[in-house]
């Protein structure tokens, strides 16, 4: 295999004091983790400047293994927090780890309108269809009929897909996958770290401990066993049914499409309007003489 | 060669079932931690093509490249 | 230096105020009657190399502030009433991690949406407690246009010094009046500290003596970790230790605690013999000034404290007044909350009588006057 992933390196790009991790025996996160890496390396981007920022649940946590600037924030806002941090200082590689819940639920409101801007963030939504931190509660993304501690009867709510949603929103780089992919995942991670401009990227993933023991699958492996029966590249999914696409996960870019960026217009209206330009306020909280 | 860090492991069983070529099967004793580790036994089977390391959620594996 | 006088809004003068101090970065959300801050910073900040963003509400207003500020540029937002309720969670958050920046709160009435073009001194009490949990923030109350512009500076130098956010109480009354102000060239400005150690060494939350740590910015190699979780010296969630938590907790507090002398700001006029003192903050204290004149013109021993920075609470000046006058009337544009602080502070050493007032109006200086001899009596 010619793009081959170098794992046996990634150790480097931890915080090692801080691992093991919490995550569950199983649980896909991790493996997200790396496939991060893999895309890092690929795109050829480095940790000095990357800066992460995640908001509250499991995938949230992810930032705080990595060795990297990184800011752990509020349940639902991470995608507002690296607004700042990327028009505070438009240098930097912002990179945003959220799960379903905080991404579509309490923080639905902030995706959609970072993907209008098309503000060059990459975030990465881990959607496991379950509030695993709290508990294995139902989430937006839950499939209709699964079961969760808030659901003990069946959900009768429609789940959102996010890829679509975020692709109307506005974003120019969307693509889904699942952690039984996790070199075309690399790939689009990769890409959606290249892209200058809103870049989505859903990972499919499995919660073994509450979603998969809720919803009759026992283990991580029969949970990923499941994704990988039950998912079509979006290429032969155009030519199926929607009798034959029900319950399916339909896989691979939405949308790739190159449109003005947020952070580059706003620069240069910037440069056009002031005599210093917005070069002068980078790390600008340092200097008493402006 | 195949490392399989036992601090890290939690014995989820991912490497075992979706290595392409059976190199793993679960150990018959519990490690200290409470886990079965993964053991290569058909390591000559190895391709290393890494599929096992980029998916462990534990950054447990690696799989090192032979030396000649 | 030079000075030149403009004839502008309070709420103009917050904007500018924040420019002046080093602010380049503003994100915001409309909300009457604080919008002219975010269009005034809208129009000025671009041609000083700053950025301007409308966000979608004001909890990603306040949460793109905070992620700006760890960018490493000095950012505010300002808002009203119900944005302010919105903001609460952000601010529990910057005080937990300790992140300096500037919240402008041009007070209406209320609660809920109310009078949106009426004043009051509803948020004082939201401005100390509003957020969940034990922390300290700084806030200033401006009385006039030229307070706005000053005390804005003040609080981006306060917000770097101690690293906490810092709130400017204003309200409508002082948001929309125009007034002649004298605006500087420059103003003394606090920049933040970089470590002096290097990224191997360097803690980011083991505080110096002071209470506060230097804060660098994210790109700088620090690799630090930011979280609202309790954390240890290193940054990092230690949520379950008792410990951990009660230093970190602490300190926070302290931090603001232990410097309450340097935070201590009022003014003080005829407090000298007064046996009437009226303590009042903001609007009111412009008809305070005039009754408190008038009274000693009548021969009656009156005076004034105005507050400037209401939290801390100056617990020192008002006790001494309360040794040393008979009566204490509290007046605000509420039905109560600051009184709760100076009879905390007062005890029984001397008499406490609240001078409210809702609807949106502020106390005419017959309404002092009124309660100045019934006082007497």
């Amino acid at each position: 295999m010619s793009n081959k992933p170098k794992v046996s390196g990634f150790m480097n790009y931890l915080r090692k004091e801080r691992i093991p991790t919490i995550f569950c025996a199983g649980c896909g996160n991790g493996t997200v983790i790396n496939t991060f890496f893999n895309a890092m390396e690929m795109a050829e981007l480095s940790l000095d400047n990357i800066s992460m920022v995640s908001g509250i649940g499991c995938s949230s946590r992810i930032p705080g293994y990595i060795k990297c600037d990184s800011l752990h924030t509020t349940h639902g806002r991470p995608i507002a927090f690296a607004t700042g941090v990327k028009l505070g200082n438009p240098d930097m590689d912002v990179v945003v780890f959220t799960g379903d819940g905080d991404a579509a639920a309490i923080g639905g409101n902030h995706l959609i309108h970072a993907a209008r801007r098309n503000l060059d963030l990459t975030v990465i939504c881990v959607n496991n269809s379950i509030y695993g931190m709290t508990g294995g509660q139902i989430s937006p993304t839950s499939p209709k009929g699964s079961f969760a501690s808030t659901t003990p009867y069946g959900a009768l709510e429609a789940p959102f897909d996010l890829a679509k949603l975020v692709s109307g929103a506005g974003a120019t780089y969307v693509s889904r996958w699942t952690t039984v992919h996790p070199l075309p995942l690399s790939n689009a991670i990769k890409k959606g770290l290249q892209n200058k401009g809103f870049s989505f990227i859903e990972v499919i993933s499995q919660c073994p401990t509450y979603f998969g023991r809720k919803n009759r699958m026992r283990s991580a492996v029969e949970m990923m066993k499941y994704m990988k029966t039950h998912s079509v590249v979006k290429k032969k999914a155009k030519k199926m049914s929607e009798e034959e696409l029900e319950g399916k996960i339909i896989l691979g870019d939405f949308v790739n499409r190159n449109w003005p960026e947020f952070s580059e217009m706003l620069c240069e209206q910037v440069n056009e309007k002031s005599e210093k330009g917005l070069i002068d306020a980078i790390k600008s909280a340092y200097k008493t003489d402006l | 060669m195949i490392k399989i860090d036992q601090n890290l492991c939690k014995g989820c069983d991912i490497c075992t079932e979706f290595c392409r070529k059976n190199v793993y099967e679960p150990s018959k004793t519990l490690n200290r931690k409470g886990v079965y580790l993964p053991v290569p036994v058909n390591i000559e089977e190895c391709k290393k093509c890494n599929l096992c390391a980029i998916l462990c959620p534990d950054l447990a594996i690696t799989v090192e490249e032979d030396h000649e | 230096m030079n000075i030149t006088r403009f004839f502008i809004q309070g709420n103009e003068a917050c904007a500018r105020g924040a420019i002046k101090a080093g602010c380049k970065f503003f994100a915001g959300y409309p909300i009457t009657p604080s919008t002219e801050v975010a269009e005034d910073a809208a129009i000025i900040l671009p041609k000083e190399g700053g950025t301007f963003i409308q966000m979608e509400d004001e909890i990603s207003a306040l949460g793109a502030v905070i992620g700006a500020a760890w960018a490493g540029v000095k950012g505010m937002t300002a808002t009203s009433g119900p944005g302010f309720s919105l903001m609460q969670e952000h601010i529990g958050y910057a005080a937990m991690t300790e992140t300096p920046l500037v919240i402008v709160d041009v007070q209406r009435g209320s609660p809920s949406t109310a009078q949106p073009t009426m004043a009051s001194q509803s948020d004082m009490m939201q401005a100390r407690w509003g957020s969940h949990g034990d922390y300290e923030i700084i806030a200033l109350v401006p009385s006039s246009v030229q307070e706005c512009f000053d005390f804005t500076v003040e609080a981006f130098n306060l917000a770097e010094k101690y690293r906490v956010p810092v709130i400017v109480l204003s309200d409508e009354i002082i948001g929309h009046m125009r007034e002649k102000i004298n605006i500087p060239d420059k103003v003394e400005i606090i920049a933040r500290k970089m470590p002096e150690e290097g990224p191997e060494t360097f803690l980011p939350y083991k505080a110096e003596p002071d209470g506060v740590s230097p804060m660098p910015p994210f790109g700088a190699g620090y690799k630090i970790h930011v979280t609202g979780l309790t954390h240890d010296e290193r940054g990092y969630p230690d949520a379950s230790n008792p410990e951990t938590h009660t230093k970190l907790v602490k300190r926070l507090c302290n931090k603001i605690l232990n410097h309450r002398g340097e935070l201590t700001r009022v003014k003080e006029l005829y407090t000298e013999d007064a046996d009437i003192i009226v303590v009042s903050y903001g609007a009111p204290s412009r008809s305070a000034i005039t009754a408190v004149k008038n009274a000693r013109e009548k021969g009656i021993k009156a005076g004034h404290i105005k507050l400037e920075i209401v939290w801390p609470f100056p617990e020192e000046i008002i006790r001494s007044a309360a040794q040393q006058a008979s009566d204490i009337i509290v007046a605000e544009m509420n039905l109560g909350q600051m009184v709760y602080e100076v009879e905390r502070v007062v005890k029984s050493d001397a008499e406490v009588s609240l001078l409210p007032k809702i609807g949106g109006q502020i106390h005419r200086p017959e309404e002092f006057l009124e309660m100045i001899y019934k006082c007497q009596k």
